[in-house]
């Protein structure tokens, strides 16, 4: 492969119908389910599914469903309204903050933060997000997760996590993936529908997923593609402009955190131009010299790719099953 | 006055708390204090926590964030090598 800036170019027209007849075959002829449903949040991602669904099936047969919480940021709302209007579809509204108060997510999570910060009250203003170092490149740090919390005056405090109190905030946090993903299979079996997954392929593979939360889905269609390819697929289908603009967020913690604080921790551009190289084992000093780094920046950025796919693995397992027990006799 | 930490025993400590907390393992850490902990998926993103808080709370050393990077974490012997400088007053 020769390697170029433009290694990350897709001819859009072409991937689009490749990925509807994908959508097709596999929804209407292998799962025998006659329609999707996508929950969209306002972002690019569930954007460009919402749209792929409706050339695939039609207005007709692709349901769209807006899962708030109390937590999400309000434009969240207002992009996934204009982004279902440009489609000729209607959302539905779900607010999950109810469901989410029965599994006592709130309390949960808040309480695991308390452990760090005595005086964290989301009642009077305090909010919260994990995140991790933003220096992988120029310090090689290790994925260290970290609480930052956003104080009423505005002013933010950062301190390490423990390991009881980071499962225990993320183990919280996953219950909105999981109340979502359950919404979307009621409306999906309501109707003989499919759900339809939204994960990337940087989410996918380097286990920016709840497991059967987000990544609970009867089909990923675009979980091969690159976050930079999404963009071009969204460009191509008339995604929203203010979706196409918006900064990939979590829309998960309470205080606003972007996708690279909190997981990638590199722009997506960058992330993804080195990923490509080293999937085509493209030699390390030529990918430096292409992007203007150093060797040692290349090195450590490939490392993160590589720890994050190989320590995720149990994300995309399929629960083991023993082999047949062996009878005592035939 | 608290017991201060033993230092000769160090990498004893890293390789049981490795095989007990983040292995499971029943049959003791098997690999080398040398192979890295991270290459060979030993250490995920908890693992990192979880063996920052342990430096921490067994040998007493405050760990800053910008120290927590595969010179420091990647290894038994390195684990060990940091954790002798903090306590000499290094770092």
């Amino acid at each position: 492969m020769k390697f170029t800036k433009n290694a990350l170019n897709i001819d859009p027209a072409r991937e689009t119908e490749r990925i509807v007849q994908f959508i097709r075959q596999n929804v209407r002829q292998t799962m025998r389910r006659q329609g999707g449903v996508v929950g969209i949040s306002g972002g690019i991602d569930s954007a460009v599914v919402a749209a792929l669904s409706v050339r695939a099936f039609g207005p007709q047969k692709v349901v769209t469903v807006m899962m708030p919480d109390k937590d999400s940021d309000t434009l969240s709302e207002k992009l996934a309204r204009e982004l279902a209007a440009g489609l000729g579809l209607k959302p539905l509204l779900e607010d999950i903050t109810g469901a989410l108060t029965g599994f006592d997510c709130y309390r949960r999570r808040d309480d695991a933060i308390r452990r760090i910060f005595p005086e964290y009250d989301a009642s009077t203003g305090y909010k919260a997000k994990i995140v991790l170092p933003q220096d992988l490149l120029e310090a090689g740090t290790l994925n260290f997760f970290s609480v930052t919390v956003v104080k009423p005056d505005g002013t933010e405090e950062n301190r390490p996590l423990a390991p009881r109190d980071m499962l225990e905030i993320v183990a919280a946090t996953n219950l909105k993936q999981r109340s979502r993903m359950s919404t979307l299979y009621f409306h999906a079996e309501a109707r003989q529908y499919a759900v339809m997954g939204t994960a990337n392929k940087n989410e996918y593979a380097q286990g920016f997923f709840v497991k059967y939360g987000d990544g609970g889905a009867d089909i990923q269609p675009i979980a091969h593609l690159f976050k930079t390819q999404i963009y071009q697929l969204a460009r191509y289908l008339g995604v929203p402009e203010g979706i196409q603009t918006r900064t990939p967020t979590t829309d998960t913690y309470s205080a606003p955190c972007d996708q690279q604080e909190f997981f990638f921790r590199l722009p997506f551009q960058t992330l993804d131009l080195l990923w490509i190289a080293l999937e085509h084992k493209v030699p390390v000093p030529e990918v430096a010299q292409v992007m203007g780094l150093t060797v040692l920046q290349v090195e450590r950025a490939f490392d993160d790719i590589t720890r994050k796919e190989r320590t995720t693995q149990f994300l995309r397992m399929l629960p083991p099953i023993p082999t047949p027990a062996e009878p005592v006799s035939l | 006055m608290n017991t201060p930490p033993d230092t000769k025993t160090i990498e004893p400590q890293i390789r049981q708390f490795i095989a007990s907390n983040i292995l499971y393992s029943t049959e003791g850490f098997t690999y080398t204090d040398e192979t890295s902990l991270l290459r060979e998926g030993i250490i995920d993103s908890l693992g990192v926590v979880e063996l920052v808080e342990f430096v921490q709370t067994r040998f007493g050393v405050k760990v800053d964030q910008q120290e927590v990077i595969p010179d420091n974490f990647d290894s038994v012997a390195r684990l060990a090598a940091y954790v002798r400088k903090k306590l000499a007053g290094g770092g």
